[in-house]
């Protein structure tokens, strides 16, 4: 750990104390403008939107500077238009369990896949790999709207899957893909795949292979050996890609938007309909919050994760 | 007499100066995506040696929202009829007094004397239209001149129906659909509007714009959809067909506005006057396909619009075309409420 190395028990040397608090006052003064910049760029925007959560929407838009809990009553409860009866927002509740299932399995499915494309890469000779890896971050140079274009023209009910199974003569009539939840998740499956592999790769270039070789030598079977050694010391790894995949998702609104057709809304659609359809900012704001609370809590899980993996390794 | 010279001659001054500064320079269109012609552009480009930057919108809340908040840059903005009250409310757009332009003698006087802007003070005609049925009739060959297509559709189409997310015009049809009449505060229809509209909700594919795309390549089969759009559709899939809904259609017209935080003023105002000479108004109307508010453009038109069944609307159906006014604050409070509902 790099914390200060005690200098209260050398109080005899107080020209190197002040040396010392003179270093630390310099890095303090160097680092401030970029402190300042953090504290208004990020905090800035976030204090506006939590002040909007509690205001009253404005006519056309906007808020209107008048106290009201009613943004936040809005994101559980639901207030009949015609006789004010209460009862949960069930819509709201939909869109969040899609949300976070879309975004569990997307980061289920993209660790199935991303694993061995991981594992892969790292077997491989040293020199082959930066070619592996860069093959690997191609889809970056695209954006990302196009990429979820290009999906589209995939799956589309006369697009590339279906003309080509129903040639084949696996399917009849073509399957509807685009517009359901199932689009929304290929698409993003596809998105964030490399987020996964890479953190992964990271960690299984590190794992000394010499151990894999040592419990194989102990009788260990190829699965003992996947789950008891190299699941364990990849973990970190693992942990990082998830995180990494799993927060994006939640907030994800171009592939929801643009293959969801918008019917199958996530969060992050949900957000944007009250900013400007709805007219509601302060209901989209406390969503905003809302969906802040689901990101902390998954990185929490994710902070006490490490620590335990930091305290066993 | 001396006065008035020299009123006239700064006036004329002030023109000439004016003129020359905005001669060279640029014009930010804010409007509907795929909806202004390229070649109309390009000769408004060539004529005024303006840089022209087309940004698209897909509803009339969305360019609302993003012309209130400011810091757009945008000098044009096209807003249905509608939404033009709103904008005139809030103080977004500059009188260029479009009635006093050079071209203004071509427009046609039944829109002149609108309601949404009454003789024509803000805004120019750019184009008008009807809200309606399309449906590919090789799915279905039952009667497209019905709402119950979306409203309550038939098991062919049960999954495969689109709505366009435009609210004024979907709440607008579903209100007729069950007897009431546009712009209405009646809570026993609305109630019933809202029912049926969520009822039918799970009967439909998506909710989403794009159509000439989308029922050109056969993504979607029906969707409830504006006639020059359909229109486009049918001459590339000859199977879609444009339906009036018997139980009432939408009216509707978007007109060209400039922005009170515009940069360019001068050429805004230029391009207003620019689109009432028939020559340019017939360019609007043959790449978008629909009717435009101008006399005398139907000579410079393409000649399969003159007899197009989506733009000349059937004598049978004509009763049944409402245009939709600017409503009261109340309905439209609750008819946001009942489209947010939807949406969810």
């Amino acid at each position: 750990m790099a914390g200060p190395a005690a200098p209260a028990l050398a109080p005899a040397r107080t020209g190197e104390t002040a040396a010392r608090a003179a270093r630390i006052r310099r890095n303090w003064l160097l680092a401030t403008p970029a402190l300042v910049l953090l504290l208004l760029a990020a905090s800035g925007p976030l204090l506006v939107v939590v002040v909007y959560s509690v205001l009253e929407p404005g006519e056309y838009s906007g808020v209107v500077w008048e106290l009201s809990g009613e943004g936040w009553f809005r994101v559980l409860f639901h207030r009949d238009i015609f006789d004010d009866t209460l009862s949960l927002a069930d819509a709201h509740l939909t869109i969040f369990w899609r949300s976070a299932s879309i975004s569990l399995l997307t980061t289920a499915i993209t660790l199935v896949l991303g694993f061995p494309t991981a594992y892969f890469i790292a077997t491989r000779p040293p020199t082959q790999r930066m070619l592996w890896l860069f093959l690997v971050t191609i889809p970056f140079w695209t954006n990302l709207l196009i990429r979820t274009f290009a999906i589209m023209e995939v799956i589309r009910n006369e697009g590339i899957l279906n003309s080509w199974a129903m040639k084949l003569g696996l399917i009849q009539a073509p399957i509807q893909i685009l517009y359901t939840d199932t689009a929304v998740l290929i698409g993003m499956v596809y998105v964030y795949l490399p987020l996964m592999v890479l953190p992964l790769y990271a960690a299984m270039e590190r794992l000394d292979f010499r151990l894999v070789e040592a419990a194989y030598d102990l009788y260990a079977s190829r699965w003992r050996v996947l789950t008891r050694v190299i699941v364990p010391l990849v973990r970190p790894g693992i942990v990082a890609g998830s995180i990494l995949v799993f927060i994006p998702s939640l907030g994800a609104y171009v592939t929801p938007r643009v293959l969801g057709g918008g019917k199958n809304m996530m969060i992050s659609n949900l957000i944007e309909l009250q900013f400007g359809e709805g007219r509601n900012w302060p209901l989209g704001a406390a969503l905003s919050m809302t969906l802040l609370a689901f990101v902390m809590v998954a990185l929490l899980v994710y902070v006490r994760n490490m620590s335990k993996v930091e305290r066993r390794g | 007499m001396n006065r008035r010279l020299t009123g006239a001659l700064s006036a004329l001054a002030l023109l000439a100066l004016t003129g020359t500064a905005a001669a060279e320079g640029e014009l930010n269109i804010y409007n509907w995506g795929n909806y202004t012609n390229p070649e109309l552009i390009k000769k408004f480009e060539e004529t005024y040696k303006v840089k022209v930057t087309i940004t698209d919108y897909d509803s009339n809340s969305t360019a609302l929202t993003k012309v209130k908040a400011g810091g757009h840059g945008f000098d044009i903005v096209v807003p249905s009829a509608n939404y033009v009250p709103i904008f005139v409310q809030e103080g977004l757009l500059l009188e260029t007094r479009p009635d006093k332009m050079e071209n203004f003698k071509n427009v046609d006087p039944q829109w002149v004397d609108v309601p949404w802007d009454p003789g024509r003070h803000y805004t120019v005609p750019w184009q008008w239209g009807t809200t309606g049925i399309a449906l590919n009739t090789s799915i279905y060959s039952g009667d497209p001149n019905t709402s119950a297509i979306f409203m309550d559709p038939p098991p062919e189409l049960v999954g495969k129906v689109n709505v366009v997310p435009e609210m004024n015009d979907v709440i607008g049809l579903a209100i007729m659909y069950v007897g009431g009449e546009p712009c209405t505060e009646d809570k026993n229809v609305l109630r019933q509007v809202r029912d049926k509209l969520m009822a039918a909700k799970p009967k439909w594919q998506s909710m989403d714009y794009g159509m000439t795309e989308k029922m050109s390549n056969g993504d979607v089969m029906a969707s409830v959809n504006w006639n020059g759009s359909t229109f486009r559709v049918r001459l590339k899939n000859p199977k879609v067909v444009y339906g009036y809904p018997k139980e009432g259609y939408v009216v509707w017209m978007d007109s060209v506005a400039v922005l009170k935080d515009a940069k360019n003023v001068e050429n805004a105002k230029l391009f207003q006057n620019f689109i009432m000479d028939p020559e340019n108004a017939a360019l609007i109307s043959a790449f978008a396909r629909y009717a435009n508010g101008v006399k005398g453009s139907e000579q410079y038109m393409p000649e399969d619009m003159k007899t197009a069944p989506e733009i000349v609307v059937p004598e049978k159906y004509k009763a049944a075309g409402k245009f939709l006014p600017t409503c009261s604050k109340a309905a439209r409070d609750l008819y946001t409420a009942i489209w947010t509902e939807l949406r969810k």
